[in-house]
């Protein structure tokens, strides 16, 4: 019995499986001796993604991707806005009334070494989810079932028995993602699956990944720094800055024709594996903003090359300019880039 | 007996060889692995997960586990600024401690696990500098905040208060890389320094290295699986696959031409920034590197090689030939691969 073969894709609804409305994920830090202040991490988020759809989340670090990914799974308490998932307000469902969810919406952490519990064999953390949210279930069907898992993501049966440190970076992240897969669900936060892979498996990864999402029709939300894989994978792209989705777009228009500088400097600063290609980059200068202290208008103006005096004023609007594109910079007239 | 040749290299490793001692036997990691990296040269180490570059580049550092729970072999010569030249595989302990952080210095894949959590980053950075230099706390903490403003990090001086949890993955690899350059060492060792970051800050750490690189002179060997990367930033690269070098060159000819059918797999696994109808499956390697405990017969590569010959690459393990343009491959038949490449 394969993994795919244990939930049947859930019978169609209409509408997007996922809608994000206006959400806020604000964190406070200081506190105590310093004065409170609030990161503002996720800031007024609106976007859907339709079913079996897969939609890129793109941005440096410290943008809110991950805040973002988080939130969405209600694995924070919202400060504002809402998360609309299969037509089901889950903004402010408690934990006890997410439970039934959870089987359905799973997430693939960035970080395999911080992720897997150290004092645990393989087999129990894969099979966790499993025992969760099924307490009655038996040691046979959960060892069945992670041996599915385990071959799905290329390991093996006997690996169960072992423990986190004695495997690789690449095979601990396989690890994460059988956990992800154990129980089938519809709906998966990637953040960064395949950025601690190397190229081959990664390769390998992203295709059982587009494999398991066919057969599951899942629908994704895959966060990667790697745009290249994020071109292969996405039907959708999100890029987004300080909190903020700054360009939304199918990939082909994204890639095709950017319209946010923002967009433009992350596909210039791809690596490309070519020596004679060695470019002068359009290197964004300096660090992304503290996220305390945001600057006024565009929050992108301090590393922007096309800044004018007007982008200081207000803070641009996701606005739409036609096909499902959307943008936040007011300037029209500019020729960026487009990423091949 | 009298200090051995190493030309201008910094480093010169000879015949490294690694095995780790476990309750299941010998686990031999890394085989007669040599190298050298000069002044001001970048060397990229590249690879899969488990070939090798990790464990090769701790035992250069000497940060493998203890003898008898690690047996080094061959030599890893190290020339230090003032010219004397010392083998670190036979220093003893208090020597190399003197040496690591100071005139050899690495950064890890993974700033998280070697930043102490509940220490504040800049006192962090303070004490390496205190543990090499004979500065007081104020003086570190101003070389400090200096530090962090070198390698990119706004408003440093309210950073030196941070603790690492406070900050982004990339943030922290600068951290790192400050406490790294806090002694200007000749040798900077970088294990998967930019695996984990997004593109631009990838980037603007490549360009740091770089510029880094340019005022200081040091050597860096960058370990890396991202063949982009390669490509930015290494002078030359040398392959590694099941413990052993595959392939070693220029980064020019070996890019453009590899002659190893693995170096050739891991190029057309990389993807390319494009946009295609539908997905695309990506090109990978079939299988996975083979267990140091159970490496098939002949060439480590013949189960996953598209190009092995039964008979010949299962039964003969492949030497390290000398191809062309100074570079090296360990394939039985790089000349008839090579013609088979070349068609079209
Ligand atoms: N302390 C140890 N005891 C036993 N085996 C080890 C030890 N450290 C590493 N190995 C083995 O040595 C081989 C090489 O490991 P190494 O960590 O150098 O690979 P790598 O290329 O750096 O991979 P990654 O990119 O995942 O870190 C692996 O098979 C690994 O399991
Ligand atoms: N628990 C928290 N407390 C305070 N700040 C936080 C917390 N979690 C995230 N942040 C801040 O929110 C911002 C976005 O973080 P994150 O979601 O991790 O970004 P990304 O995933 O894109 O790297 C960062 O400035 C980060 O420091
Ligand atoms: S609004 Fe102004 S600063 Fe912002 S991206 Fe557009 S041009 Fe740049
Ligand atoms: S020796 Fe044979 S199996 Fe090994 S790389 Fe060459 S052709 Fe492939
Ligand atoms: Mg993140
Ligand atoms: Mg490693």
């Amino acid at each position: 019995m394969s993994i795919m073969a244990l939930t049947p894709p859930p019978i169609p609804r209409d509408g997007p499986l996922l809608r994000v409305d206006r959400l806020r994920q604000w964190f406070s830090s200081g506190g105590f001796m310093s004065p409170r202040l609030t990161v503002r991490a996720v800031e007024d988020v609106t976007f859907e993604i339709g079913r079996g759809e897969i939609l890129g989340l793109v941005g440096e670090s410290g943008s809110g991707k991950s805040t973002l990914g988080r939130a969405v799974l209600r694995v924070t308490d919202l400060t504002d806005g809402r998360v609309v998932f299969d037509g089901q307000d889950v903004s402010t469902l408690s934990k006890r009334q997410l439970r039934p969810l959870r089987a359905r919406m799973q997430m693939i952490f960035q970080d395999p070494f911080a992720s897997l519990n150290p004092r645990m064999t393989v087999g129990q953390i894969v099979g966790a989810p499993l025992r969760i949210q099924n307490p009655g279930i038996s040691r046979s069907e959960v060892e069945a079932r992670v041996g599915d898992a385990l071959r799905t993501v290329g390991l093996a049966d006997s690996h169960a028995e072992r423990y986190p440190h004695e495997f690789s970076g690449g095979q601990r992240q396989r690890i994460g993602i059988a956990r992800a897969f154990v129980l089938a669900p519809d709906f998966l936060v990637a953040d960064e699956p395949v950025s601690a892979l190397d190229v081959s498996i990664q390769a390998q990864v992203v295709n059982l990944l587009m494999e398991i999402k066919r057969k599951l029709d899942l629908t994704i939300l895959f966060i990667s720094h790697d745009l290249a894989v994020v071109g292969h994978v996405c039907d959708r792209v999100a890029v987004m800055y300080l909190g903020r989705i700054v360009e939304i777009a199918d990939t082909r228009t994204l890639f095709r024709n950017p319209r946010h500088p923002y967009t433009e400097a992350l596909f210039s600063a791809v690596p490309v594996a070519d020596p004679s290609r060695r470019r002068q980059r359009i290197l964004l200068k300096g660090d992304l903003p503290s996220p305390l202290a945001p600057p006024s208008g565009c929050a992108f103006r301090t590393r922007c090359r096309y800044a004018i005096p007007a982008c200081a004023e207000a803070v641009p609007p996701l606005a739409h300019i036609g096909g499902g594109h959307q943008k936040a910079c007011i300037r029209d007239d500019l020729a960026l880039q487009p990423a091949c | 007996m009298g200090a051995p040749e190493i030309a201008t290299a910094v480093l010169d490793v000879r015949n490294l060889s690694v095995a780790f001692a476990t309750h299941t036997g010998p686990v031999a990691a890394v085989h007669d692995v040599s190298f050298t990296v000069a002044p001001g040269e970048t060397l990229a180490l590249v690879g899969e997960s488990g070939s090798g570059k990790s464990v090769t580049s701790l035992a250069v550092m000497r940060l493998t586990p203890p003898a008898p729970r690690t047996r080094l072999d061959g030599q890893a010569l190290f020339r230090s600024r003032d010219g004397t030249v010392r083998d670190l595989l036979a220093v003893p302990e208090r020597a190399m401690r003197a040496l690591r952080g100071n005139e050899i210095a690495m950064i890890f894949q993974e700033p998280m696990t070697s930043l102490n959590p509940v220490q504040r980053v800049g006192d962090q950075i303070a004490e390496a500098v205190m543990t090499h230099r004979p500065v007081g706390r104020r003086e570190a903490l101003d070389r400090a905040e200096h530090l962090l403003a070198r390698v990119g990090i706004s408003d440093a001086r309210r950073r030196l208060a941070a603790f690492p949890h406070h900050l982004s993955g990339g943030m922290r690899q600068r951290v790192m890389i400050a406490m790294a350059l806090a002694c200007d060492p000749a040798l900077l060792i970088a294990d998967e320094p930019t695996t984990a970051l997004d593109v631009t800050v990838q980037a603007q750490i490549l360009e740091l290295l770089q510029d880094l690189q340019r005022e200081t002179g040091m050597a860096i060997v960058f370990i890396t699986h991202n063949l982009g990367v390669v490509a930015e930033i290494a002078d030359r690269v040398m392959v590694m696959y099941a413990g052993r070098i595959v392939e070693q060159g220029e980064v020019g000819p070996v890019m453009r031409a590899p002659l190893m059918p693995y170096t050739q797999g891991l190029l057309r696994a990389v993807p390319t920034l494009t946009v295609s109808d539908g997905f695309v499956p990506l090109t990978s390697i079939p299988g996975t590197v083979p267990s140091p405990t159970a490496l098939p017969p002949g060439c480590a590569f013949e189960p996953r090689c598209p190009y092995a010959l039964p008979g010949l690459c299962d039964a003969t393990t492949p030497p390290l030939d000398d191809a062309f343009d100074g570079q090296q491959v360990r394939c039985l038949r790089w000349d008839a691969v090579a013609a088979l490449e070349a068609r079209p």
